[in-house]
């Protein structure tokens, strides 16, 4: 597997054929039926959930949703999800516990919408209050993203046992276009930005942020989206059988952990 | 879009845009003898401002304090014992410049990063608490704030303890990275494991509350206070309005917009902080009793 850099991966997530949700979900699933709705709101588009049979069990699916083209791109804000959508998510991942089967999030977003509508609905809110009920959600939580992971708005959806990336997945605090606009004040700097972020799978890998990178097909995902969805789903499979066999209690502990440890800081008294 | 977890409020309340060049030219004082309000921008004698708890007289906004200001002006006298005071944060994505921009504001806050945590008595309640300074970095969340504030908490899980905190924030801290990111998520399982102990949680969201912190910690206290006018919000302002291509009225992601919307619980002014949050530790039966 070769390494490509944080911009090449850039390229090869923006290419207009690289597969979304809508193209692996019946590829890796079977019989999946979507639930709509937060029970508050409204249904947000930029998130699908449901219930589905992964090998040979019930597993509840919840992705952020890009579009393949203009219209679907329409119908789905680009991927990037309101408090309705969040609080969806959370919804169907309670459902999930409630019936002890395991919750797959599938993560592709350039961020949590910013909005006036948002704003008013509590963004912060919804993100916040998936990050704190993930946390001790009785049930194995398998988190991949796919394409884009984009700050607080992937987040909400990667509160997880354990985080696998694409290959040329990205995942970043901030999008390199935003750090580009924030650092030097001029949003074309994107590339940069990218370099300087350590957003690559392998950048996660090594800060213990990622635990796994899923080999794509040469070239990019969309070049055999029907061997991309292979590998997503050997892993998952695996990932799901692995977890589902640890009590839940010392699931949770792994799980606290696992965020609990990340962060370099020293103390040296002066 | 992502600019939502970032320093997003610097234009709204730092010298106000709509303060021209040449009226600031007529007001040319002595900074420290008069006050200036970045919001209404009235001008008063900083001695009047400073006895009214550096709230404005006139808008009745209330200004930043530091996290010295803030704990003398909450704790008892003399009942504050800091936690983890000599924690400073390292570079963990080799981000140019860090490590000399922290010394620079180390050396002009005397803080070591943008939160202060420990133990105090308020009114003769014992509570953990963490109070956010956004003199350094604009508050923002990296390791050092995500630990201590991760500590904090199971510091007060382990003692059965209440937790105050007084959060300020422009929101996750850039410069670490995805690894400030990964803070969101920390802090708030030990909030989450603080709170499935049935121990109380309040925070005070104070100016500004924006961004990675909104969107974590500072959302999930049991009760949620917030201080008169200060600005509370997910996404910057100027990404709201690039987005919707239209100036925003000036409350929206005030303290009192967020009431309205149903995010806060209560605003209260500075003046009656303590004494709400000393009722508020009796009505929950914490230990103690108001002095």
């Amino acid at each position: 597997m070769s390494r490509l850099t944080a911009c090449e991966c850039l390229d090869i997530i923006r290419n207009k054929n690289r597969p979304t949700v809508n193209d692996y979900i019946p590829m890796i699933f079977r019989d999946f039926h979507e639930m709509h709705g937060d029970r508050l709101f409204g249904d947000d588009r930029a998130i699908i959930g449901g219930v589905a049979g992964f090998g040979g069990i019930p597993v509840t699916v919840i992705a952020q949703v890009k579009g393949r083209d203009l219209e679907e791109n329409k119908r789905t804000n680009f991927s990037m999800p309101h408090p309705e959508g969040y609080r969806k998510a959370l919804r169907l991942a309670k459902q999930a516990e409630k019936f002890h089967r395991p919750v797959i999030c599938l993560i592709d977003t350039p961020g949590a919408f910013c909005g006036v509508e948002a704003e008013k609905r509590g963004q912060g809110e919804a993100i916040a209050k998936n990050l704190y009920e993930f946390m001790s959600l009785k049930t194995p939580v398998i988190s991949v993203v796919l394409g884009e992971g984009g700050s607080g708005g992937a987040l909400a959806l990667g509160v997880c046992d354990e985080l696998a990336m694409l290959e040329n997945a990205l995942y970043s605090v901030i999008s390199p276009r935003g750090f580009a606009s924030i650092l030097w004040k001029d949003a074309t700097k994107e590339r940069e930005a990218c370099q300087m972020l350590k957003i690559t799978a392998e950048d996660l890998v090594s800060l213990k942020v990622a635990e796994v990178i899923i080999e794509e097909p040469a070239g990019g995902a969309h070049n055999d989206p029907e061997l991309a969805a292979e590998k997503i789903s050997e892993y998952l499979f695996d990932a799901v059988k692995r977890k589902s066999q640890i009590p839940i209690d010392v699931l949770l502990e792994q799980r606290y952990t696992k965020f609990r440890k990340i962060g370099e800081f020293t103390e040296i008294p002066v | 879009m992502l600019e939502d977890l970032f320093s997003v409020v610097k234009t709204r309340f730092n010298g106000g845009s709509d303060i021209k060049a040449d009226e600031r030219k007529k007001t040319d004082i002595p900074a420290d003898l008069l006050f200036k309000c970045p919001r209404c921008g009235s001008v008063g004698f900083m001695e009047e401002f400073e006895n009214n708890k550096k709230v404005c007289l006139v808008c009745n906004y209330h200004s930043r304090l530091t996290a010295e200001e803030r704990i003398l002006m909450t704790a008892d006298r003399n009942s504050f014992r800091e936690f983890d005071r000599d924690m400073v944060s390292k570079n963990p994505i080799d981000f140019p410049a860090y490590e000399e921009k922290q010394k620079k504001l180390r050396d002009e806050t005397g803080l070591k990063d943008a939160i202060i945590t420990g133990e105090a008595l308020i009114r003769g309640f014992k509570t953990a608490i963490a109070v956010m300074d956004s003199r350094y970095m604009m508050a923002s969340m990296g390791s050092v704030v995500g630990e201590k504030l991760t500590r904090a908490f199971e510091y007060a899980l382990k003692n059965k303890l209440p937790v105050v905190v007084f959060a300020a924030s422009g929101g996750a801290r850039m410069q670490e990275g995805i690894v400030s990111l990964m803070q969101m998520a920390k802090t708030s399982g030990a909030v989450k494991r603080h709170s499935d102990a049935g121990l109380l949680y309040i925070t005070v969201m104070t100016d500004p509350t924006t961004g990675g912190v909104t969107a974590s910690f500072a959302s999930l206290g049991d009760i949620i206070i917030a201080e008169p006018k200060v600005l509370i919000g997910f996404a910057g302002r100027r990404v709201i309005e690039g987005t919707i291509k239209q100036r925003l009225p000036d409350d929206f992601q005030s303290a009192e917009f967020m009431l309205e919307n149903g995010f806060v619980d209560m605003i209260v002014e500075r003046k009656k902080m303590r004494r709400t949050i000393s009722h508020l530790f009796k009505l929950h039966n914490i230990e103690g009793d108001i002095q």
